[in-house]
């Protein structure tokens, strides 16, 4: 009927307003299955260890509730046109991780390790306080733009952040990796997790100035467009940056983040294939070269090669190997598809980190394929999430800092998966949200606050002028 | 910037993607692998995590399952326990917290701890129902008293030593001992007691390797006992076709293509004696001759058919027993009498016994008679099954009458038993540089009743290092044992 009516070369469609409705009610709804699960998860750990509801149900839930609602609450007040799958799907996996801590907690062969800590309440302690610095971000970065300003300034910082570590008296070196620092009274803190934010602020304003000068060819070759010579100074740089942490500080991952992150956003900004072909190169370049020189590196590449080789040579009583990633992939393997059911694995075998770095096995056991399949795919969903709204978000920073933003927290699932699941070698960082820490729960609760603050500007109905009635309705004429 | 944004969507769904399909490779490929890596701590959880099954023998199990004591950190439940265990411990093997599983306890060990996929049925209603998971039982052939007679007389003789009998008819394993031997329940913990146990059972610190399973995994040089499988292949190749037929045996006989002439053990008339009579006197002159006439092909066909050369699995794995190729003449007359590179663990003599008592027929020799669950029911039976047909039965009628002359009123007339039929052979095997070491004393033998059943065939093997080196000989040290052994069987029959 329609072809009669409309001419056969054009056609009309009619669009709304700019902008979707608010979305705040699906959150809500979402929300209530993110609090609802992990609610049952903890019954179900507390039935299958001592054959009991755990007396801290009630608590937990109405804890995990009023903080949930309380997020919920500050996203409808200051940012209502935001996202709506963001704060849930990051809820739940925090919920989920905190089921998960707990459950480690009840290990005896945990308990017995010498530097064992209740683990669960500082979790729920620190879930509190990254709460609240996200309804902070909220209330207080009215516009994202804003951090624009302060772009030299987070150069700086995350500079100041990266080198924390290596300041003698503050730095700690555990197990290697040097990329904590001690604050007497209050523990150790990974300045890493929100160098990786304060970067991407730093990037995202860099870039948006200088994207143009960079994205001049002056070559081809091979079918690709060379960068001049002169424009190759930033990623140089930064580089360089990412070698000197991985020397210094022994760690292959937040290395590999902030380049991995830098080239992403570069590709983003100049359009330019070459960069990512240059960026490659010199990551295998610098990966390979200081894997091969330095020892700590070094070695977790060899037990990335062979795990059991390392498993015995630790058996043996050798100093400087580890059976942890042999134990995690049998961990792993002995989930199957099903798992065994909450409680009822034995991941504690890992010892010490099981509760960080290699929390994921505990869920590969205990929840097997199905559930590793599903929190991979909750990771997934955030991140899409976070490209989705660099493609909606209208001014430049806004994308830029999204997909820097949603692109370190890839890269950062895949790197930490990937060595847990002995797929790339093992690197100190963290599973976002389930894994215990209190560094990597407060950056990554910014990091979602950020992107629901760029989601809900982008998807703000542009400010109508008032006293046209016509705006509400516009034709659109195109081309078909 | 849209281009690229979807093409960075799309990255990030590759990697989300990539780590799906590890993912699938580790908890789907290889999950079972992983799962039942012997090194996984969870398959010795698992294995100790209910009541174990167990190791049943004539109705009793010789094996039981203790609750640890909830001593801080074990995280295994369950404890093995064996009753009367250095007796039996070639039959189970141990299952041991801290030091793994070997023999019975380790091969059947999916049916004693239930996780056995034709035990799933049972296991389905076990969880249905709540209760705990049980292990099924694995029932052997063996005979309590033919053991009990068995491992007394190793004890009794205080050497190193290894008995095993069977049943001809079936290929059942009666008895299986081995001497000196080991408590499974010494170490079945995970206590330091325990590895001090274990420590102290090792062959770095105890040289009479008490842990060795001697009844199937050491070869010894089978000696004279060995001519037995010589006048089998002298009848079945046509060389002589009865025993009471002159063999073409000249005394001295130098060995073809060398100046030595071989030495019988004294004075014994064997100058172109009879089959019979050289097996009475145990000739080596008349049974080296016949193994170097017959050639190095024809005498290893014959040992393989009687089990030479493969491995046996019982289900227990034990050793190939070693009859050489590529000898010349006198290598295989030396061979021909038990000696140079021939070697047999006591289950393969006893095996040459058994098929020479079954009319020439071999039957497949095995202890695991059926396994069943835990509600008794039974899961799986093991069948009687031929292996091969060294002998004919006229020939094997002829080579047991051979071997009654022997015990008759030859060497082997100590493990005489009245009333019933006993053939046997004994053999001393020299051993060492230059026959420096004591010899080993052999007996193999079978009972035949009045009615021609016959119910069991041995083999007894005593390295003896104190016995005083002339008073060694098969028939003083092995046949009493082999003896009260064969006795045993019988009066369980009755």
């Amino acid at each position: 009927m329609s072809s009669t009516t409309n001419s056969p070369t054009h056609h009309t469609s009619t669009i709304g307003a700019i902008g979707a409705p608010s979305r705040r009610n699906t959150e809500l709804a979402l929300l209530v299955f993110a609090v609802v699960i992990p609610v049952f998860a903890y019954a179900n750990v507390g039935l299958a260890l001592d054959d009991q509801v755990p007396a801290g149900l009630l608590s937990y839930g109405l804890g995990l509730g009023l903080l949930a609602g309380v997020a919920h609450l500050a996203v409808r007040k200051f940012a209502p046109y935001a996202d709506p799958l963001l704060l849930p799907l990051a809820t739940l996996l925090n919920g989920l991780g905190l089921v998960c801590i707990w459950r480690l907690d009840q290990s005896k062969l945990l308990q017995s390790l010498p530097n064992f800590v209740t683990a669960a309440p500082r979790q729920l302690l620190y879930t509190a306080l990254g709460i609240a610095l996200f309804v902070v971000v909220l209330i207080f970065l009215k516009d994202h733009r804003v951090l624009q300003r302060y772009t030299y300034i987070s150069m700086f910082s995350a500079l100041v952040l990266l080198i924390l570590p290596l300041v003698p008296g503050l730095g700690a070196n555990i197990y290697g990796a040097k990329i904590w620092i001690n604050i007497p009274g209050l523990g150790s803190l990974q300045p890493g997790e929100f160098a990786k934010i304060v970067l991407a602020v730093f990037f995202a304003g860099y870039l948006m100035v200088k994207r143009d000068a960079l994205a001049l060819a002056s070559r081809r070759f091979m079918g690709l467009y060379l960068p001049r010579g002169r424009d190759l100074g930033p990623i140089l740089v930064v580089w360089a940056i990412s070698i000197l942490i991985l020397v210094f500080e022994t760690d292959l991952g937040t290395s590999l983040l902030f380049f991995g992150m830098f080239v992403i956003m570069l590709y983003v900004a100049t359009e330019r294939t070459s960069w990512i072909v240059f960026g490659l190169l010199m990551s295998a370049a610098g990966a390979v070269g200081v894997a091969s020189i330095e020892p700590h590196v070094k070695s977790r590449v060899q037990s990335w090669l062979d795990p059991m080789r390392e498993y015995t040579l630790s058996r043996q009583g050798q100093l400087g190997h580890s059976e942890q990633l042999q134990q995690a992939l049998w961990a792993f393997g002995s989930g199957g598809t099903l798992g065994s059911g909450w409680g009822q694995g034995h991941s504690d075998l890992i010892r010490f980190a099981a509760n960080s770095d290699f929390i994921l096995a505990t869920f590969g056991e205990e929840l097997g394929l199905a559930g590793i399949m599903a929190i991979l795919l909750i990771y997934g969903l955030i991140v899409e999430r976070g490209v989705r709204t660099a493609l909606a978000a209208r001014d430049p920073f806004g994308k830029l800092l999204a997909v820097g933003l949603s692109g370190a927290f890839a890269l950062q699932v895949f790197v930490v998966a990937g060595g847990v699941m002995g797929l790339i070698p093992l690197t100190g960082m963290t599973m976002p949200f389930v894994a215990y820490g209190g560094s990597s729960v407060l950056a990554n609760w910014a990091l979602i606050g950020i992107l629901i603050r760029i989601s809900d500007t982008a998807r703000r109905p542009a400010p109508t002028p008032a006293g046209n009635p016509d705006a509400e309705m516009t034709q659109v004429v195109r081309p078909s | 910037m849209n281009k690229p944004l979807r093409r960075i969507a799309i990255f990030c769904g590759l990697l989300v993607l990539t780590l799906l399909l590890r993912d699938n490779w580790l908890q789907y490929v290889k999950a079972d692998q992983l799962k039942d890596d012997p090194n996984n701590r969870r398959v010795t959880i698992a294995r100790y995590s209910t009541p174990r099954g167990d190791i049943i023998v004539g109705g009793d199990p010789i094996t039981g399952s203790a609750e640890n004591g909830k001593t801080g950190l074990n995280d295994l439940k369950y404890k093995r326990t064996y009753k009367n265990g250095p007796m039996w411990a070639p039959v189970t093997g141990y299952a041991s917290q801290a030091f793994g599983a070997t023999q019975l306890e380790s091969i059947e060990d999916g049916i004693l701890t239930g996780n056995d996929d034709r035990l799933f049925f049972r296991k389905t209603l076990d969880m249905i129902t709540g209760k705990e998971q049980q292990g099924g039982n694995v029932v052997t052939t063996l005979n309590a008293d033919a053991q009990k007679a068995a491992f007394e007389g190793l004890k009794k003789r205080g050497g190193k030593g290894a008995v095993v009998a069977l049943e001809p008819s079936t290929g059942k394993i009666l008895a299986l001992a081995s001497y000196p031997s080991y408590d499974p329940s010494s170490f079945a913990g995970n206590t330091n007691d325990d590895a001090a146990a274990w420590k102290k059972l090792q062959k770095k610190y105890n040289p009479n390797d008490p842990m060795l399973n001697r009844a199937l995994r050491e070869t010894y040089p089978p000696g004279s006992t060995f001519k037995v499988v010589t006048a089998a292949a002298a009848l079945e190749n046509g060389k002589y076709t009865s025993a009471d037929e002159k063999t073409d045996s000249p005394l001295p006989w130098t060995m073809p293509g060398t100046t030595t002439q071989l030495k019988n053990e004294g004075n014994i008339p064997c100058e172109n004696a009879t089959m019979r009579e050289a097996l009475r006197w145990s000739c080596n002159t008349v049974f080296g001759k016949i193994g170097s006439d017959l050639g190095n092909d024809k005498m290893l066909a014959e040992a393989k058919k009687f089990g030479f050369d493969s491995e046996q699995f019982v289900p227990i794995r034990s050793s190939a027993s070693v009859f050489s190729d590529d000898m010349n003449q006198s290598q295989t007359a030396l061979s021909s009498i038990g000696q140079y590179n021939t070697a047999a663990t006591p289950l393969q003599m006893a095996m040459v016994a058994s098929a020479v008592a079954n009319d020439g027929k071999l039957m497949k020799p095995y202890m695991v008679d059926s396994l069943e669950s835990s509600t008794l029911d039974p899961v799986a039976t093991t069948k009687p099954e031929e292996l091969s047909r060294p002998l004919s039965p006229k020939n094997a009628q002829i080579l047991q009458d051979m071997m009654k002359t022997v015990v008759e009123k030859g060497t082997g007339t100590n493990a005489r038993i009245s009333g019933v039929t006993v053939g046997g052979k004994t053999g001393t095997a020299q051993h060492g540089v230059e026959n420096s070491e004591n010899p080993y004393a052999w007996f193999i033998s079978y009972a035949k009743l009045p009615d021609g059943s016959s119910p069991v065939a041995v083999a007894v093997v005593v390295e003896d290092e104190s016995a005083n080196r002339d008073d060694i000989s098969g028939g003083g040290l092995a046949a009493p044992i082999a003896k009260n052994v064969m006795e045993a069987v019988i009066n369980s029959k009755k």
